[in-house]
């Protein structure tokens, strides 16, 4: 067998086969004090939502740390920290979470609160990854290493502004205000 | 700086497909026409989420098992090493396939398909990847199945795997080949990898070393993850 890296493929329209489980959008427990939903939904170029998209996030707890088994203290008061939830079948997702704190930065900064979130979707054949940040997250926002280089005009496709239950995050694939997406 | 392309990325830019392919006609759409933003790896991206066992039963990586009855077809053994970008070992991370029945159908709302579904094939699997890296499927060969991407349009049968690695960086989602499949030709899916070379490493291998005589032939697949390797919390990979 080749030792190369594997190339990705589209997770294709039946992913809800295999992929999503029932706690998949629950990073933390319901009744969880202080959670909140981030809710939005995925459109493709021509502004149509994308009702078989799959919705990854990852993320640091209130304290800024990982839920990553590697680390002591991992799995805290049921903060898993990673989410997954299905778009289908309106094109819509909804994750349940708590608002991660700021995370320290090798550099001695402070990166401001922040999701990541992989996007995987039929049509895409290699899954979007881009970050959430918060509205009202205003000094951090500005002093944040990552979200302080991106151009000021697609800045606010990174944004998520706050909702009724929790905050409020579309992703737009292609064209007008199309989301920023990262290389990692 | 964010924006500046590292040499990994430089390197890696030929070995996944374009997002925008028009050939696989869902691409025109759904493909970001925006240059990716260079995310250098920080806390969030070198940190992920590791399931190990923990969400995998016991009959979850043996598809044929998971019904009353044995599932239709030609059994199999699907098996491989899941290996980080400098080819050691992804110990203990969670592997998840899916796939169409031995008739090409999917046990899915929106396959319509007029193939029979199988009442003891799920199609879904899960296991946790050993010491050395190693996972281990039993399940059916998969049918190709038509879709309608272009006139007389059939996928190359194929298992959907997805991978964690060990951080957000190394998650891949990718398709597993057979060999000598006559329908990679016309599949834009498998062909919107640009090189052909690199198009081979999802072509499992015929393994008759691992083919269990007079029960299911192996086939044998290796996945090497992208991204990046070092971690600050690996330390039992250092």
């Amino acid at each position: 067998m080749s030792a190369g890296r594997t190339p990705s493929q589209t997770v294709g329209p039946f992913f809800a086969i295999g992929l999503p489980w029932a706690e998949g959008p629950y990073v933390v427990p319901e009744g969880t004090p202080g959670a909140i939903w981030l809710r939005g939904t995925v459109y493709d170029g021509a502004g149509e939502p994308v009702p078989d998209a799959l919705i990854e996030t990852w993320q640091a707890g209130p304290d800024g740390r990982f839920s990553d088994p590697r680390t002591p203290g991992d799995e805290r008061d049921g903060f898993r920290g990673f989410g997954r939830a299905s778009a289908e079948p309106a094109g819509e997702f909804a994750i349940l979470t708590v608002k991660p704190g700021s995370v320290a930065a090798a550099d001695g900064r402070y990166e401001a609160p922040h999701i990541d979130v992989s996007v995987f979707a039929r049509g895409l054949l290699k899954h979007v990854i881009t970050r959430v940040y918060f509205a009202d997250e205003e000094a951090a926002n500005a002093a944040d290493p990552v979200l302080s280089s991106i151009d000021p005009a697609r800045r606010t496709t990174l944004i998520a502004i706050p909702a009724d239950d929790g905050y409020a995050f579309d992703v737009r694939l292609q064209g007008a205000g199309e989301t920023v997406f990262f290389h990692v | 700086m964010s924006h500046e392309a590292t040499a990994d990325n430089v390197r890696d830019a030929h070995i996944d497909p374009p997002y925008l392919y028009p050939d696989y006609v869902s691409t025109r759409l759904r493909a970001p026409l925006q240059p990716l933003v260079a995310l250098p790896s920080r806390l969030t991206e070198l940190s992920g989420p590791v399931f190990g066992g923990s969400r995998v039963g016991e009959l979850d990586n043996d598809l044929t098992a998971q019904h009353e009855g044995e599932s239709l077809g030609q059994r199999i053994i699907v098996h491989g090493r899941l290996l980080g970008p400098e080819g050691k070992p992804v110990r203990r991370s969670l592997v998840e396939v899916w796939q169409a029945n031995a008739a090409g159908r999917y046990r899915h709302d929106v396959d319509q398909h007029p193939a029979p579904l199988d009442p003891n094939f799920s199609g879904a699997g899960r296991c946790a990847t050993d010491d050395e890296g190693r996972f281990r499927f039993i399940t059916i060969k998969p049918g190709a199945y038509p879709w309608k991407n272009h006139a007389n349009a059939w996928r190359p049968a194929h298992i959907h795997f997805s991978l964690f690695g060990r951080n957000f960086t190394q998650r891949l989602i990718t398709q597993m080949y057979f060999p000598d499949d006559p329908l990679f030709d016309q599949d834009p899916i498998f062909n919107s990898i640009p090189d052909p070379k690199v198009r081979e490493r999802l072509i499992s291998r015929f393994d008759l070393e691992h083919t269990v005589p007079e029960w299911a032939l192996a086939f044998e697949f290796d996945i090497v993850l992208g991204g990046r390797d070092a971690t600050p919390l690996d330390e039992d990979d250092a």
